[in-house]
């Protein structure tokens, strides 16, 4: 789950991390508000207006503006902002629309390096990432300079060690006396954000050190652990459902595994791989004929009845949609069960596009006896490849 | 022959009064399997299916029934727990079916079996579980679709693996174990674990490797292959065509700064003598070639 940074901030704040003074704005009245008390607070008038979406790469995109003139000019730039189409490398081309603001005092910037913390899996450890190259890409800095990228790695049963934090300090250059202890400080808090929050990804790009040689997070991201939520009640909270794919929002609610993608052909399909595989075959089939996948919906191993009705509905129902792929390979997940969602939802819709069914494993001679005999149009496949090929013939390639 | 488990694998289920427990346990029992022990914390003393045992702790039930492996069916808020008592109890064997556990309880698990050296092997979570066809199934497996035999199946799918498997069985070849590895980020055994009791295995003659996007363990088992494998290997790589970036239902299933692309994984493995299907479609078929020219 993604949350926005002035969210991830709060947090921050809430570990005693040092964040500059800001505050969320929803409106360009908050955002002038939030101005006006920000130069009260700090003697300055500088403000930095700051567009909150779940995509980095906002100040490039023209998301993020400095208003040096005040509380008038921080509401000018508001305006802007507020509800503008966004495009940034991570948002895709027809980019996300800002809703919410975030107005944060202006700092006196003398270095800006990055600080990242994930989950290493080839070590099975957090590793913590330091830079000197603040502020960029740091998929560039790690393809073109990679050895401009410091890592330690956390031993889970004594955590992240004082001489690991001043291994970077000293590395980035902030090992002085005026910095080196607020460093290992943040590092050290950083850490526990990571594992109280169950964060998979945690990155603070620019981490700055200001003229005042203080240190502060100037950018935060959080990504939190999708698997943890069960113990983190607040995270309802922090969910913006206006930053989500509503179809995914409504398979979520149904506990089923929804991937949008951009192609035409909708696939039902039990299990990660399965679905990975089917969209692989469609592709390598449907190639040169401009036919790919549109969308998955994964019903997993435990799904029931209804659960496939919805799922097969949500396909029906998707305008993007110009032939259905179902490829089951039964397990735990029962063909009978499948077969029946499907045609619940079908009877109910109607058909109005080619169906290709592949069903194989448990109970199959059961979920085939009932798709036969439903009266629907539907095709039978014998491999995922035969079935493949179908749906690419039946979106019209090769015609 | 077969690894990890067979005929003298003897069985306990954590989380065996609960509904998947249940199914599944009744199911491995079908199949042959030897459930010897249940254990729910607070329904010590009760029977399971009025035969099998259910005991309050791991240790009790290990100390009772001499159990040498668990399966694992408890949900994500205590499944790390479960696994960590299973380990505890001095179990050599811990399969863990449960999907979502947090990544940062994996991390303590991880932590504790690299502690043990080699005396405990997880397998998951989130996973299938392990087959020796006709011998023992200890996990969600549908049983009915394998067949004994000498192909050894190792994967990170679950759905993947039955389909290896029912492309096998359906040209008659059987299979010596099968593994299924689990999707998570961070987990038990990986390939080269696998890999490696495959080529001291003597029953099993050829591999089938199934891969996804997302991490470095396909690599390393490529190195693997290429320096410590002599016996003939197919792959498959799911999510050629993923988009970056996108979290492909697997939580360890996605391109992280271009890397952990299925272009870098199929490459490594070609270039150790791995031949990869080159779709879903050809796994079997591609082994059997293999297999056919080695004679």
């Amino acid at each position: 789950m993604k949350i926005h940074e002035y969210q991830a901030k709060q947090i921050f704040a809430r570990y005693g991390l040092p964040i500059p003074r800001g505050y969320p704005a929803f409106t360009v009245d908050d955002a002038e508000a939030a101005a006006k008390r920000l130069a009260q607070e700090t003697g300055s008038p500088v403000v930095v207006v700051k567009a909150q979406i779940h995509a980095g790469g906002r100040g490039k995109g023209g998301g993020v503006k400095v208003a040096k003139g005040g509380a008038a000019e921080a509401r000018e730039l508001a305006q802007k902002i507020l509800g503008m189409q966004l495009v940034t490398h991570q948002t895709g081309p027809e980019g996300q629309k800002v809703r919410r603001l975030y107005v944060e005092q202006g700092l006196d910037i003398a270095r800006e390096l990055y600080l990242g913390a994930v989950i290493d899996r080839d070590r099975r450890r957090v590793a913590f990432m330091a830079s000197t190259e603040g502020g960029v890409e740091i998929e560039k800095v790690a393809a073109e300079t990679p050895e401009k990228i410091l890592t330690v790695h956390v031993d889970p049963t004594v955590g992240l060690a004082p001489y690991q934090a001043r291994q970077l300090a000293f590395g980035l250059g902030v090992g002085g006396k005026d910095t080196l202890g607020k460093f290992v400080k943040l590092l050290r808090g950083l850490y526990d954000v990571v594992l109280r929050e169950d964060c998979s990804l945690c990155e603070i790009n620019p981490l700055v050190v200001t003229r005042q040689n203080d240190i502060v997070a100037l950018d935060a991201k959080l990504n939190l652990d999708d698997n943890a939520e069960f113990r983190h009640p607040e995270w309802k909270e922090l969910e913006d459902k206006e930053e989500e794919d509503p179809v995914e929002l409504e398979a979520k609610a149904a506990g089923l595994n929804y991937v949008s993608l951009d192609g035409n052909v909708g696939c039902l399909v039990n299990g990660a791989g399965l679905a990975m595989a089917t969209m692989d075959i469609i592709k390598h089939f449907g190639a040169g004929h401009g036919v790919a996948p549109a969308n998955f919906l994964d019903v997993g191993g435990g799904a029931n009845q209804e659960q496939v009705t919805k799922a097969f509905s949500m396909i029906l129902k998707s305008s993007k949609v110009k032939a259905i792929f179902v490829n089951i390979f039964g397990g735990i997940m029962k063909c009978d069960v499948i077969a029946n969602g499907v045609v619940a939802a079908a009877k109910g819709l109607g058909l109005k596009v080619p169906v290709i069914v592949r069903l194989e494993g448990t109970n199959v001679e059961l979920g085939r006896k009932i798709l036969n005999e439903s009266g629907l149009a539907i095709q039978a496949a014998g491999t995922m490849a035969d079935g493949a090929q179908k749906v690419v013939a039946a979106v019209g390639g090769g015609r | 022959m077969s690894v990890l488990v067979g005929k003298d694998t003897r069985l306990l289920v954590q989380g065996i009064t609960g509904s998947a427990g249940g199914f599944h346990a009744k199911q491995m029992i079908e199949y042959g399997t030897q459930v010897v022990a249940g254990v729910t914390p607070g329904r010590g003393g009760e029977k399971f299916e009025g035969k099998v045992p259910v005991f309050d702790t791991v240790a009790q039930a290990v100390k009772a029934t001499g159990a040498n492996a668990s399966c694992i069916f408890v949900p994500p808020p205590g499944a790390a727990d479960a696994i960590l008592e299973a380990l505890d109890a001095g179990v050599p064997l811990v399969v863990c079916i449960t999907e979502g556990i947090p990544v940062v309880d994996m991390l303590q698990v991880r932590r504790v079996l690299e502690g043990l050296a080699g005396k405990a092997r997880l397998i998951g979570p989130n996973c299938p579980g392990i087959i020796t066809p006709g011998a023992c199934k200890i996990g969600i497996m549908p049983g009915h679709i394998h067949k004994t035999g000498h192909v050894g199946v190792v994967s990170r799918s679950g759905t993947l693996t039955y389909e290896a498997v029912g492309q096998l069985s359906a040209l008659g070849i059987g299979q010596s174990t099968c593994i299924g590895i689990g999707g998570d980020p961070v987990g038990g055994m990986d390939f080269v674990d696998v890999l490696e009791l495959f080529q001291a295995d003597p029953d099993t003659h050829g591999v089938i490797l199934i891969g996804e996007i997302g991490g470095g363990a396909e690599e390393r088992a490529a190195r693997f292959i290429r320096e410590k494998m002599n016996k003939p290997v197919a792959g498959f790589i799911a999510g050629t065509t993923a988009p970056p970036g996108k979290r492909m239902g697997h939580a360890g299933a996605i391109i992280a700064g271009g890397k952990g692309t299925a272009a870098e994984k199929i490459a490594a493995l070609e270039s150790a003598g791995v031949r990869v299907a080159p779709t879903p479609s050809d796994m079997a078929t591609t082994l059997v070639g293999m297999m056919s020219k080695a004679g």
